[in-house]
């Protein structure tokens, strides 16, 4: 797709009202989650009383640095029924939001470079597949059939022995995506509230009442964070310690190219994952920075590494300029899977632990999290992501296919 | 990249080290005697502030010893280095 292409957007996709002095649920954060929530809310339980408030601008933090790969080929059942749900979602969203998302299911290639990974693939696919979700194994040359450029050649240090295929997988304009979010939630009354910074949030007797924000207090009914990176930050403040550490994660793009590369190629072995956005660039993405921080920017030697991995796969990227560089912060849980539900505070819910891999997640979540806030409950596919499975030990261990991939 | 000073070996970058996450987590005194919660705390749960932190690194690519630092996650400033078995500097 050409630039030209591109659709126009309206001049103004939402008002920004002054905040009121209650709601009957506010959202911690503008990013994807809070705005597929609140719209979720407004939209399947008729929940309208609400305001999103965001300290910065809305889609400001991860949900518009991300790589946008959405995938739902994840090993255990839980993380497959709520990934799964979610893509199929992402299948209705532009029609169901009236709004273009660029939605383009063009696959995901996981690479396997050694005997272990070949055998957690093979693995990875026959459990999807259980799930109803759309898998295949590919021998290194049906590899290069569905991305060409891709170096299949046994002289590499960690030569490409196969790898799972999602079909159905892809990448959607992660910006779009927040804007129709925000666009219909903001049509549908609720509130979205830009420069408006949590700093503080009462409980009393056990109960949510309210926020303090740099606009001033608003009461609640029911508070929903939704901060991502800030998780910790925003649950320390009602008493809530969370099991997540906050990591920067780099992303980077490549000037404009002509179409090159025709899917989404990962590789969690030698940290790169790649796509051709749809104006041209090369969107590339590796690993978590080691140390814990809330800095939006990491170190240059995680970049060289990506950069090298991304080479040897492939080697015609060899005179591609870097046009830019980002980071965004991730808290990632110690079972690689998310935290979505109740606390231990009344009508104070939490979605976090996504680390790097939430976008792909977002209208799935959205519709989730509204479920549980507005029941008091979980939904059925974000049950088994509480918090409380740190203590039971039913952890959803998805290291093998999640980690630092997304 | 962090340039972190070493106690042994002085400032190298932090390509040299490897990350060890938050110091002084102590192994239970009596493992046996912990419920649920307490084991799902030491396990699972690290303080994760935004400001200063505790942290330990081992530099792998020298001297390879582990050792203390108190660094600001919201700067990455790093406000003290200790070795391992001394108290966090109450200044830091
Ligand atoms: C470089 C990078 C690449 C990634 N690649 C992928 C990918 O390819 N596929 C994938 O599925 N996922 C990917 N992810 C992960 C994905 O972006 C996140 O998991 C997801 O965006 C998290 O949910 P969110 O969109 O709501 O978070 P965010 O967009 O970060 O939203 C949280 C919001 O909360 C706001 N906030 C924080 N504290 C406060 C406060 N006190 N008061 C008010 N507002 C507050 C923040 O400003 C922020 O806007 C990537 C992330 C990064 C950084
Ligand atoms: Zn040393």
């Amino acid at each position: 797709m050409s630039t030209d292409e591109l659709p126009e957007h309206p001049d103004r996709l939402w008002n920004s009202p002054e905040p009121k002095s209650s709601y009957d649920v506010v959202i911690v954060g503008g990013g994807g989650h809070g705005l597929a929530t609140a719209y979720y809310l407004a939209k399947n339980h008729g929940i309208t009383d609400i305001a999103v408030l965001e300290k910065g601008w809305l889609a400001g933090g991860n949900m518009a640095r991300n790589t946008t790969i959405i995938r739902s080929n994840y090993l255990w059942d839980e993380s497959a029924g709520i990934y799964e749900h979610s893509l199929k979602l992402w299948e209705g969203l532009e029609e169901d939001l009236g709004y273009p998302i660029l939605f383009s299911q063009r696959g995901v290639l996981n690479l396997a470079h050694s005997m272990q990974d070949v055998r957690e693939s093979v693995r990875r696919v026959n459990a999807n597949r259980l799930n109803g979700v759309d898998a295949e194994w590919l021998g290194p040359e049906e590899v290069k059939e569905v991305c060409p450029i891709v170096n299949v050649s046994p002289d590499v240090r960690y030569p490409v022995l196969g790898a799972t295929y999602q079909p159905r997988a892809g990448i959607a304009k992660h910006d779009y995506v927040a804007w129709g979010f925000a666009r219909a939630a903001a049509a549908m009354g609720v509130d979205l509230i830009e420069h408006c910074e949590v700093t503080g949030i009462d409980v009393v007797d056990g109960r949510v009442r309210a926020v303090q924000t740099t606009g001033g207090r608003i009461a609640a009914g029911k508070v929903a964070l939704c901060a991502a990176g800030h998780s910790s930050v925003v649950g320390r403040m009602a008493g809530v310690e969370l099991p997540v550490q906050s990591h920067p994660l780099q992303a980077l793009v490549s000037e404009l190219l002509e179409p090159v590369h025709p899917t989404v190629v990962m590789s969690n072995a030698v940290h790169v994952y790649v796509s051709q956005a749809h104006k041209g660039e090369l969107v590339m993405g590796a690993g978590i920075d080691a140390y814990t921080s809330y800095r939006q920017r990491g170190a240059f030697h995680i970049i060289e590494q990506q950069m090298a991995a991304a080479l040897e796969l492939f080697p015609v990227f060899a005179r591609a300029h870097v046009l830019r560089t980002w980071g965004g912060v991730v808290d990632v849980s110690p079972d690689a899977s998310p935290v979505v539900g109740l606390t231990p505070v009344d009508e104070l819910y939490v979605n976090c632990g996504w680390g790097t891999g939430g976008f792909k997640a977002t209208p799935g979540v959205g519709w989730c999290y509204a479920h549980t806030i507005a029941h008091g409950e979980p939904h059925p596919l974000n049950a088994a992501f509480s918090l409380e499975r740190f203590t039971t030990g039913a952890l959803v261990d998805e290291h093998g296919a999640a980690a630092v991939a997304h | 990249m962090l340039l972190i000073p070493c106690p042994w070996c002085g400032p190298r970058d932090e390509a040299e080290f490897h990350y060890g996450g938050q110091a002084h987590v102590a192994y239970p005194d009596d493992p046996a005697a912990l419920s649920d919660t307490e084991w799902a705390r030491y396990l699972f749960f690290r303080d994760n502030p935004k400001g200063p932190f505790a942290e330990r690194w081992n530099h792998t690519a020298a001297c390879r010893r582990w050792f203390n630092v108190v660094r600001d996650t919201a700067t990455n400033e790093i406000h003290a280095v200790y070795r391992t078995g001394e108290t966090r500097p109450v200044s830091a």
